[in-house]
């Protein structure tokens, strides 16, 4: 079958039409490899550099964050531990695209978080500005797996850690807290951070354009765990610290409160414990002044406490000693304006007797006798003034005035502990340099192995002279029988000091204090107690001695230190404490 | 063998009948397999870039049957009827931008659109076909080469709507509008020396243009001029896209394999810019492909026009065939970095209903005018 066409007219064109379009196809052809060539370019030539550019946009380094290390008490016991949990985010623009396309999505996202639709629908409106919106903190991993398993876009996991603490209000203070992004805030999670916060390691992803994790391609670097601390804290003695002290804040009904005991030998804090207290896993409804480690943060005059300094002193200036009398009728003496008192007239007294008593005319006499340089130093000496060498976080310094500064009424009241600050901290200190029998060692937090360097402040025999003086005082005659221990000597000190504040000392407001040590023969622990604030009885014999004499008497028998008076224990009772419970 | 042989005419036979039922419908059998094949590679591009979303993707394929409705439907009327209704279509068309001008809807800062009650409606789409069609119309008794006066006859013709579109703002459309009516005169047998000086007219206009331009439209030439100007704003489109095709190499990353397409960095991968994602995934060979296809779209419909009869049909064949070049050429060329970015879809690819429906509307006008020719002899 032959087709032929209608023989068009010269004039119509066609042959310039013919010539054209054909002209038109080669120009194309040459656009077109144009094109190619454009895209040859791009795909050959520059190809290493516009690969480079694309993986700028979609390769993201991003932190994979370290295991917190654990703390744990000097037996291994968990003190505060870190366990891996997710936060569900989403992309709330992302979410609702999804949701307008697959509406039941509201429905099986808001169950899987135990939430109401509703709640979900109204967070992702208000956030659609937003491309991080946290739905759910601090899942358990198996409850956030639930959730991921819903596949549902813009939904998101992000691992984290929770701290836990196990002993919750008992360690509180000692150990602080971290903050929202796993950094410790306050307390050892604070001081030892560097060690515990480890380093986040690297993770190389691939995120779309919203910045979601689309795949993840390579670890760059692992993360490094943080490392664990031991710390010196006994779990044992710092449970019984605390529930004695806190039965003892409610019996006084006392504002505050701390306890802390001291290993002798090594510098150890045993147990630091304070009143009112608060519990770092919820942290949510509490007042913020709970958080104080007062033991470490309070200062407080230390009162009577402050005497055994003033009579170490006098011991090693040679003027006295243990047979010296000081008279200390009638009972009262004017110095400048102020009046120094006694309870009562005790006459002509040893200084076994001035510390029994608790005598401030004795005490003051025998300061003003003695050069103001040689009490400075042995304050000092004991670590008084400065901060301790526990570096923890916050802690006071305290005020020493310098002895040039000291004018007559100034000397008399810093013998019997006014006119300077010192922390529970320094205290513990201070007699703990009085029962290593003059040798001061650094304090400490964390577990310490073997023996333990120190520095000499104080002479042996001085120590040893008055640790056997102080014994007076927990016996009968003493102003702290309250603090004996049975089976044990025990030797120690009150303080009741008179508070200051607005206007001067106040007449009602007492800090009730008592620091000692035991077995006195051979000093292995020292404890202070302060109460501040008792209503009713406020003498430190009356309200902090029998703290100390509950938690010493406990803390002896976990550490299994025999005992060194077995005179004055009825055959019965003793046959119980040599087999222990 | 006999078994053989029969198969064999059975094919053929098959064959035959398909091509009678071809031409009873004024259908073209190598021009709809050629246009078929592209718009079926365009799907399965399709599906990749908008991120795997059978949603749009089943919307295109709604679309895509109206665009071959239209253009079935455009095939059965008789080439005396269009050229009748090439008047009323065109002075229609020029009355409803007008329309959009004072009443039109306004949407991303253009006044495109009519809006229609039931849908919106977008005449300059009407006009990409209109303009070609009344220049084909107003030279269809003339001597040619057109003479001085019906050449600027035309070129009101032509600058009337692309004033009208160039002014909603929509560069784009103004350009393909342009392109179209001059692709008629150019192939009436506009002298070379007209062309010559017109080029140099056009080249001397350029600062004046320039002064009446649009911030954004002022904003897209300096862009294209140095892309790394505004990395984050205005030469993100460029720059985006070159790097999705560099990233492609000879074969591509391989379908929905491309990261800055599939993880979204790309701009309107689904649209304007899905040549990048051609580049991307399926690389140097996916490209030659679709340009290839596209060549051959091309020469089929210039060998149409060659055999058309009269100077209506060969000029308005032989526009829609550069017309379509055009097309993708400007968004092939503004996807590789070698023309400003202009919103122009790729032909028969970019998701979108308008554009597809238009090229096949214009498609089914091809076909009308060339299955209606009078056969001489058998």
């Amino acid at each position: 079958m032959k087709k032929t066409f209608k023989k068009s007219k010269d004039n119509d064109g066609s042959a310039v039409f013919r010539f054209r379009s054909h002209l038109l196809l080669v120009v194309m052809v040459f656009g077109a490899v144009g094109l190619l060539g454009r895209a040859g370019y791009l795909q050959f030539i520059n190809r290493d550099h516009l690969v480079d550019e694309g993986n700028k946009r979609f390769v993201r380094n991003i932190p994979m964050p370290a295991h917190r290390g654990n703390i744990v008490d000097r037996f291994h016991e968990p003190l505060a531990v870190s366990t891996p949990v997710d936060t569900v985010w989403m992309n709330p623009s992302i979410f609702k695209k999804s949701v307008e396309q697959h509406p039941e999505q509201m429905q099986s996202l808001a169950r899987a978080l135990n939430r109401d639709p509703e709640w979900l629908a109204r967070r992702v409106t208000a956030n659609l500005d937003s491309s991080y919106l946290p739905l759910e903190k601090q899942l358990q991993p198996e409850d956030a797996e639930r959730v991921k398993a819903l596949k549902i876009p813009g939904v998101n996991l992000r691992r984290g850690y929770r701290r836990y603490y196990p002993a919750a209000e008992v360690t509180g203070h000692v150990l602080g807290f971290t903050g929202s992004e796993d950094q410790g805030q306050e307390g050892l999670e604070l001081e030892y951070e560097q060690l515990l916060g480890g380093e986040d390691g690297i993770k190389r992803v691939l995120q779309d354009r919203m910045g979601e994790v689309v795949d993840s391609i390579e670890v760059v670097r692992p993360p490094r765990s943080g490392e664990e601390i031991v710390s010196s804290i006994d779990l044992r003695i710092q449970y019984l610290a605390y529930r004695e002290l806190k039965s003892a804040i409610r019996d006084d009904q006392a504002r505050a409160g701390s306890v802390i005991v001291l290993d002798v030998q090594t510098g150890e804090i045993l147990a630091m414990v304070n009143q009112p207290s608060f519990n770092p896993n919820d942290r949510s409804a509490l007042d913020v002044s709970a958080f104080r480690n007062r033991a470490a943060l309070d200062l407080f005059e230390p009162g009577s406490t402050m005497k055994p300094f003033v009579a170490a002193a006098a011991l090693a200036s040679g003027k006295y000693n243990s047979e010296s009398r000081i008279d200390t009728s009638p009972g009262f003496f004017m110095i400048g304006n102020a009046s120094i008192k006694d309870h009562e007239n005790e006459g002509v007294i040893d200084i076994a007797t001035i510390l029994a008593k608790s005598s401030n005319v004795g005490i003051s006499r025998i300061a003003l006798s003695l050069d103001k340089a040689l009490i400075y130093n042995t304050m000092a000496g004991v670590g008084f003034g400065r901060l301790t060498p526990t570096g923890f976080p916050g802690e006071a310094a305290g005020i020493l005035p310098h002895y040039e500064h000291w004018h007559d009424s100034m000397t008399a009241h810093l013998a019997f502990g006014y006119n300077l600050s010192v922390t529970a901290l320094q205290l513990a200190q201070a007699y703990s340099t009085i029962a290593t029998m003059g040798i001061r060692r650094p304090l400490t937090f964390r577990k310490v192995e073997g023996p333990v360097a120190g520095e000499r402040v104080l002479p042996e025999a001085v120590c040893r002279e008055l640790i056997h003086m102080m014994e007076a005082v927990t016996v009968a005659g003493g102003t702290a029988t309250r603090a004996a221990i049975r089976g044990y000597r025990v030797s120690g000190k009150t303080g009741t000091a008179l508070k200051a504040g607005p206007g001067g000392y106040s007449q009602t407001r007492f800090t009730a204090l008592f620091a000692g040590m035991v077995p006195a023969t051979n000093p292995r622990l020292v404890a202070v107690v302060v109460i501040d604030d008792p209503t009713g009885l406020h003498q430190g014999g009356q309200v902090s001695a029998p703290v100390f004499s509950s938690v010493l008497s406990g803390a002896l028998r976990l550490m299994a230190i025999p005992p060194d008076d077995l005179e004055h224990v009825p055959a019965a009772t003793l046959v119980q404490a040599v087999a222990g419970p | 063998m006999l078994f053989e042989e029969d198969q064999l005419s059975a094919t053929r036979r098959t064959l035959s009948a398909s091509s009678r039922i071809m031409r009873r419908l004024h259908l073209d059998g190598p021009l709809l397999a050629c246009v078929g094949v592209v718009i079926i590679y365009g799907l399965f591009v399709l599906y990749s870039a908008t991120g795997q979303n059978f949603g749009q993707w089943a919307n295109q394929l709604e679309r895509l049957g109206l665009a071959l409705f239209t253009l079935l439907i455009l095939a059965q009327i008789p080439p005396a009827w269009l050229k009748r209704l090439t008047p009323v279509i065109y002075g229609l068309g020029v009355l409803l931008l007008i329309a959009v001008a004072l009443v039109g809807t306004s949407s991303k800062g253009a006044q495109r659109w009519l809006n229609l009650g039931l849908f919106r409606f977008q005449p300059s789409e009407m006009m990409k076909l209109g303009v070609p069609m009344m220049c084909a119309w107003y030279l269809r008794e003339r001597p040619l080469p057109p003479s001085v006066r019906d050449l600027l006859t035309l070129g009101v013709i032509v600058l009337v709507p692309t004033a009208l579109i160039a002014k909603q703002p929509d560069l784009g459309t103004a350009i393909l509008i342009a392109a179209a009516g001059f692709s008629v005169i150019f192939l009436a047998g506009l002298s070379i020396w007209v062309l010559v000086s017109g080029i140099a007219v056009t080249g001397a206009a350029v600062p004046v243009a320039w002064h009446f331009m649009h911030d954004y439209q002022k904003q897209r030439i300096i862009t294209f001029l140095d892309p790394s100007r505004d990395a984050l704003g205005a030469g993100y489109h460029t720059i985006q896209s070159q790097i999705a095709i560099g990233s492609g190499g000879l074969f591509g990353k391989g379908w929905t394999h491309g990261s800055q397409a599939q993880l979204e960095f790309l701009p309107e991968r689904s649209t304007d810019f899905i040549f990048a994602v051609i580049g991307e995934e399926l690389g140097f060979l996916g490209q030659m492909l679709l340009l290839l296809l596209y060549l051959l779209v091309i020469a089929r419909i210039l060998y149409m026009a060659s055999e058309a009869q009269d100077t209506y049909a060969r000029l308005m064949c032989g526009s829609l065939g550069l017309t379509f070049f055009v097309y993708a050429f400007v968004n092939t060329g503004m996807v590789s970095g070698i023309l400003p970015v202009v919103g122009v879809p790729l032909p028969l690819v970019s998701y979108g209903g308008t554009s597809m429906v238009t090229l096949l509307a214009g498609f089914g006008i091809l076909m009308s005018l060339y299955r209606h020719r009078k056969l001489v002899g058998s």
